[in-house]
């Protein structure tokens, strides 16, 4: 009798582990049956390389969203990057242990943030302060970048954080007992040997940052023409689902799941790379 | 082992109480109180929510449930029995004519600049040159060296359509215009942007953002009604088929006098 | 000209103190600003009264019990599946090609943007199961976006428990079952907790698939089929739409604080385990 219940609560839990993998199922099944069609009734390559958004009148255009994605995305590296592997390299290697336990929640706080609170802000702060004084209206992809780039501190930080701390205290002792100072072990040592992981860690910053949506669809303008410049307003593909999701029918609406499957295989591209590749080099 | 027997047992229940939760959810209607359910175009909400308020206010055993989602939405909700009402800020197109449409009030497109923009008046073939990419310097019109920040309304908007209609006349709208989602969020743009030029509903606008003349006639209620103004477009309320009972009365309630006056009294031109 | 080592050292540490010190700054600014501008608009009419005018006037309360139903009712959901995958993935099985695939469900979920989950809850449960916008369909979004984190915190927890607890309930007699639930999860129930509030954060913060599957009618939800609005959603729309710059602020103050206090909680347990077990 024991026997048989064990069995049956293995069963039982055998089926929840299930539930993750059906649930993706589920979500990948929804999102391709509504876009795919599109791709092959419209064209693969007029929808991906296609410039014209138009989808009240046939055209699908969203090359130049997927560009844009892509030059924010950077755009954010660029602002977070740096400063989050500082940050990384502050706590790991240069702040006391009192100091850790106070910044370590404070940015697990900046990550509970709510991205809507981010662009709030970006649109009352730094839009106003790009236009007066840089120039154009302010919705643009500097101001964008700059939003995202602190918006994936967070995940920069603590990923970059845990690689620096794996590199085994003997690497440093080695540096440091022949005579190299605490900046040259951690320039030539420390980061070397965590570069896959802080590789990692940037790599899903860049999909937390292609993945945002509220923040970006206040801030940067959402114009359909790729960017020429940091002051030209763009339009992401998160951006292009959430702002006419809402309206859209029949073929727009398809169009705008077109645009969901092409984000899904970016990010989920992002993520392999970063969770498998990665950590396998890291192995071996 | 008696333990865990109730620990199953509660396992079970939140698994019960999830199917349970599932079915309920196709066959929860039966209520004492009748609920009227509006979706459709972002520009009509706010007016319908107010109508709702007061509509609420007399009759307490209403429920009047209002939700955004485009023109194109309401029609959509509309036609599968999604809501009682669709709202649209358009006319329908030729395939959505099996819906019953009411026209509720009409409403002006008001082309829109920040207060401090010196300009009070554009032609026509000014603002389809703004949206068509054409001008894009202030220059151009009359004032200072300094691009112009047009935002414009996302595909499917009945805002937009209805601009395309009257203003753009077959010209497209340019690539690199703005695009904002509602009608609120074009005025915030331009209220905070001194270079902006848009167009929303006449009915929000107020004091922070200014609305401009075409062809020299200003945007006012007077020249709506005598016809000068002639960027106009309706304000519908779709019905599939006869309304029910409960959206009758609510139709009924909002075609009243008190009804257009509360419109009125929001900017919009009532139908009486 | 080659610059001393003794100097470039001196100048990475002053370099990387400020960096850190710089992203504090953000925090502290960003929690200031709205503590600053939202603190005069907030009392007890603000929380305890509905909002007028689309939230012009009056107070938040409807979209305070939106967010809170929402919240408990993902974790009513999710924390058995997520608990449950996770006592699978730790004490039942072997590690296989079979949990491999699992955990790279889990881990594919958990990369999954927030607007993906919106589309597929809109298409899914709002269109194809006919639910509507309504909290069901969004409370049912909301559990799966949230099961890879109740799922790595909790296996995380369970990692955790010494292996001797194990050995010893398992000599006394007790079945892996038994064993489970009365030794193992007893004593991970601080770390599955922390990503219970971990999850309830991230609800209470989301916008994107919330709008999308559970609406944003400004009624008070009463029952599972009604449409609702969340605070965050809430502060989108009164923030995007310009209809009031202090009730946004206010949103936003009462919206952050709750985050915060959740967060804080969360790190709180999360630490008492950490030093109950190193």
């Amino acid at each position: 009798m024991a026997f048989n219940k064990e069995k049956f609560i293995k069963y039982i839990l055998t089926v929840f582990a299930l539930s993750s993998l059906f649930f993706l199922f589920l979500i990948f099944a929804f999102i391709l049956i509504e876009g795919l069609p599109l791709f092959l009734k419209v064209g693969f390559k007029n929808i991906i390389f296609g410039f014209k958004w138009a989808p009240t009148k046939g055209s699908f255009g969203i090359f130049p969203m997927i560009v844009s994605s892509f030059l924010v995305t950077f755009g954010a590296l660029i602002v977070g990057g740096p400063l989050g592997l500082s940050c990384a390299v502050y706590l790991a290697e240069y702040s006391g242990k009192r100091m850790k336990m106070l910044l370590k929640p404070a940015l697990e706080l900046l990550a509970g943030i709510p991205s809507v609170v981010y662009g709030f802000l970006g649109v009352i702060y730094i839009v106003p302060l790009v236009r007066n004084y840089l120039g154009g209206s302010g919705f643009s992809l500097i101001s964008t970048s700059v939003i995202l780039g602190v918006m994936i501190l967070p995940t920069i930080i603590s990923i970059s954080f845990d690689a620096i701390m794996s590199v085994p205290r003997t690497y440093r002792e080695g540096s440091l007992a022949m005579g190299a100072t605490k900046w040259q072990t951690i320039y030539k040592v420390v980061i070397p040997s965590a570069r896959s992981g802080i590789m990692a860690g940037f790599i899903l910053g860049m999909g937390r940052a292609i993945g945002e949506t509220m923040a970006v669809i206040m801030i940067a303008g959402n114009a359909l023409k790729i960017p020429t410049s940091l002051l030209d307003p763009l339009r992401t593909l998160t951006g292009n689902i959430a702002l006419e999701l809402a309206y859209a029918t029949g073929d727009h609406r398809l169009g705008l799941f077109s645009t969901g499957v092409v984000l899904l295989v970016i990010i989920m591209a992002l993520n392999y790379i970063a969770n498998f590749g990665i950590k396998k080099k890291r192995l071996k | 082992m008696n333990g865990t027997k109730i620990r199953l047992l509660i396992l079970l229940l939140i698994f019960g109480l999830f199917c349970l939760s599932c079915g309920r959810g196709g066959a929860g209607a039966g209520k004492d109180q009748h609920t009227v359910t509006i979706a459709g175009s972002t520009s009509v909400m706010p007016f319908t929510e107010k109508l709702a308020e007061y509509f609420m206010l007399e009759n307490p055993d209403y429920i009047v449930e209002v939700q955004g989602g485009g023109s194109t939405a309401g029609v959509q909700a509309c036609m599968n029995y999604t809501v009682d009402i669709g709202m649209s800020s358009r006319h329908l197109k030729d395939n959505e004519k099996a819906l019953t449409d009411v026209t509720i009030c009409n409403d002006g497109i008001a082309i829109v600049v920040n207060p401090g923009n010196p300009l009070d008046t554009l032609t026509i073939e000014q603002i389809r040159g703004i949206f068509n990419g054409r001008i894009k310097n202030w220059k151009d019109l009359g004032w200072i060296d300094r691009e112009i920040d047009a935002v414009s309304r996302e595909e499917g908007s009945g805002t937009r359509g209805s601009f395309e209609d009257l203003i753009m006349n077959k010209l497209e709208i340019d690539d690199g215009i703005m695009v904002q989602d509602s009608n609120g969020s074009v005025k915030e743009v331009i209220a905070t942007d001194p270079y902006a030029i848009g167009y929303i509903s006449l009915g929000l606008l107020d004091g922070r953002v200014k609305g401009l003349a075409v062809n020299g006639v200003s945007p006012t209620m007077e020249n709506i009604k005598s016809g000068d103004y002639e960027i106009v477009r309706p304000f519908l309320y779709l019905t599939n088929g006869e309304p029910d009972e409960c959206a009758r009365t609510f139709i009924d309630f909002v075609l009243s006098m008190e009804g257009q006056t509360i419109l009125q009294k929001e900017g919009l031109i009532d139908i009486l | 000209m080659r610059i001393k080592p003794g100097i470039t050292d001196k100048m990475a540490r002053i370099g990387f103190n400020s960096m850190a010190f710089f992203t504090v700054g953000i925090l502290v600014v960003i929690i200031s600003i709205i503590c600053i501008k939202g603190v005069s608009h907030v009392n007890l009419e603000f929380i305890f009264t509905s909002p007028e005018d689309m939230g012009r006037h009056g107070g938040i309360f409807p979209s305070i019990m939106g967010t809170v139903l929402l919240a408990l009712l993902s974790i009513v959901f999710a924390t058995p599946l997520g608990l449950g995958t996770a006592i699978f993935l730790t004490e039942y099985t072997k590690e296989s090609t079979f949990t491999k695939i699992i955990r790279f469900g889990v881990e594919s979920l958990a990369g999954i943007p927030s607007i993906i989950y919106g589309l597929f809850g809109f298409i899914f449960f709002v269109i194809k199961l006919g639910m509507g916008w309504s909290l069901l369909s969004g409370v049912l979004t909301m559990t799966i976006m949230i099961l890879p984190t109740i799922i790595r915190t909790s296996e995380e927890a369970i990692k955790a428990v010494p292996r001797n607890l194990r050995i010893v309930s398992y000599s006394l007699g007790a079945t892996r079952w038994e064993t489970v639930t009365k030794i193992v999860l007893t004593a991970a129930t601080p770390g599955i907790l922390t990503g219970i509030m971990l999850s309830v954060g991230r609800v209470v913060g989301e916008t994107a698939a919330v709008i999308f599957t559970m609406g944003s009618s400004l009624r008070l939800p009463t029952s599972l089929m009604d449409s609702g609005r969340t605070m965050a959603v809430h502060f989108y729309i009164l923030a995007r739409e310009g209809i009031s710059m202090e009730k946004a602020y206010a949103t936003a103050l009462i919206l952050v604080l709750s985050i915060t206090i959740i967060n804080i909680l969360a790190y709180y347990i999360m630490n008492k385990v950490v030093s109950k077990y190193s």
